[in-house]
């Protein structure tokens, strides 16, 4: 009997461990925890242009160092922005209110986290408050069409430049000529 | 000549799908054992023993190692990439997805599969199951009932165990061993992992796997030859077919899952 008893006592072991290791895949492994609320925090929002690829649970920075991270990001209907808002924990009461906040990519492909650069208020931002100084992500496509923009801006306006110089010295044909090699 | 490679072919056609039709027969009998069983729970976790707890040192270990393995290659592809920080996910999903029931049920299948091929095998060739039935006990209520739910209780929880072990091997290697953040290595398993999509079909791929080792276990055993030849040709096809079966299945669960 008691032997019986034995085996059932491991099996009941068993069955605890293998509920315990799903127990920690639900809540440590898996985005169940995302939902949970951490008492000792406080939520801050910020509205951005663009978030990028800003994601749920992306971390919060303050020179570096980890303070918080991004509990949801919403589309605002009326003005389109996007609403993250985030949750910092409460031994960070002390942000300025006038800060600054910015969303950053960790590396060339590397997830994108938001970035605070303190202000030099003295009135601290409390729960709830909103972040009014935001830069938004940084789009690769966007920031090559306005590298691309700029390089025909640019040299648009040379040729014309060189154009003018030219028709003072020299006559009219060469001019064009050069003109058109310019715009080539 | 002909004639007799079309006699053979014809009768090797017929020989599986009576061996299919007993095997599907005998399914539906072992279910008919349930009701008895739940009044008589103390069968159920004598098997459990057997055939679960038994596997947690092999699944554990096996885990351990596949984790880790998963934590160097992972690295060693991702620094290429510079992106290492995603070796969380990559360990995660990999093990969840489909490493975990997929190893888990291959160990599965040569632990306690044969085991129980084995031991059900002799019991028909020592003549066990004739006594049995002289007695008027259902030697498939009795003896076959408590095994099969045995192992679909045992096998999602070695999954779950291996998985969980898995991980924190990965994580000893990739965080411990080659300096990837803590907190990016969790953090971004957290955000990738899905607890319906990811983890349930994760539970219900080794349910799966339970059941079906579990029964190619219990018909091959029960279904051999009774002598000490048959028995040993059982174990082997238990532990050939399980490991077919589980592969295959495992592609279409895949396939059904996952498709996205």
């Amino acid at each position: 009997m008691s032997q019986a008893r034995a085996v059932e006592t491991i099996v009941g072991a068993f069955m605890a461990l293998g509920f315990a290791a799903l127990f920690f895949l639900v809540m440590q492994v898996s985005n169940l925890s995302t939902n949970v609320i951490s008492s000792n925090s406080y939520q801050l929002q910020a509205r951005f242009e663009n978030v990028g690829s800003l994601k749920t649970r992306a971390p919060v920075n303050m020179a570096g160092v980890r303070i918080g991270r991004v509990e949801s990001i919403k589309l605002d209907k009326a003005t389109f922005e996007a609403v993250v808002t985030m949750r910092i924990n409460q031994e960070h009461m002390t942000i300025p209110e006038d800060t600054f906040a910015s969303i950053l990519t960790a590396g060339l492909l590397g997830e994108q986290y938001i970035g605070l650069d303190p202000g030099g208020s003295d009135e601290y931002l409390k729960d709830g408050d909103s972040i009014s100084h935001t830069q938004s992500a940084l789009i690769l496509e966007q920031m090559i069409g306005k590298f691309l923009f700029n390089q025909v801006g640019g040299s648009s306006s040379e040729s014309k430049s060189s154009e003018s110089k030219s028709s003072e010295s020299k006559d009219e044909s060469q001019s064009r000529t050069k003109d058109n090699i310019s715009t080539k | 000549m002909l004639h007799e490679q079309l006699a053979n072919l014809g009768a090797s056609g017929i020989k599986i799908i009576e061996r299919l039709g007993r095997a599907s027969i005998l399914f539906w009998s072992i279910w008919g054992g349930l009701p008895s069983l739940l009044i008589r729970p103390r069968l159920l976790i004598r098997q459990i023993h057997k055939v679960g707890v038994l596997s947690i040192i092999i699944v554990t270990v096996s885990g351990i190692f596949v984790g880790m393995v998963l934590g160097l290659q992972g690295y060693y592809v991702l620094s290429k990439f510079s992106a290492t920080q995603t070796l969380g996910i990559m360990i995660a999903a990999s093990l969840i997805r489909e490493l975990g029931p997929v190893v888990t049920a291959l160990l599965f299948a040569g632990r306690a599969g044969s085991a129980l091929t084995a031991e059900i095998g002799l019991m028909k060739a020592t003549e066990q199951l004739a006594g049995l039935e002289m007695m008027a006990v259902d030697p498939i209520r009795r003896i076959l009932t408590p095994r099969f739910f045995a192992g679909c209780i045992s096998m999602p929880l070695l999954a779950a165990i291996f998985n969980t072990v898995g991980i924190l091997g990965g994580h000893f290697v990739g965080v411990d061993l080659l300096g990837v953040d803590a907190g990016a290595f969790w953090s971004q398993m957290q955000s990738a992992i899905e607890l319906g999509h990811d983890i349930g079909n994760s539970i219900i791929k080794s349910l799966v796997f339970g059941v079906v080792c579990t029964w190619i276990a219990l018909f091959e055993g029960y279904d051999t030859l009774p002598t000490s030849e048959g028995v040993s040709h059982a174990t082997t096809r238990t532990v050939v077919h399980s490991a077919l079966a589980v592969l295959g299945l495992d592609f279409v669960l895949t396939a059904l899952m996952f498709k996205g």
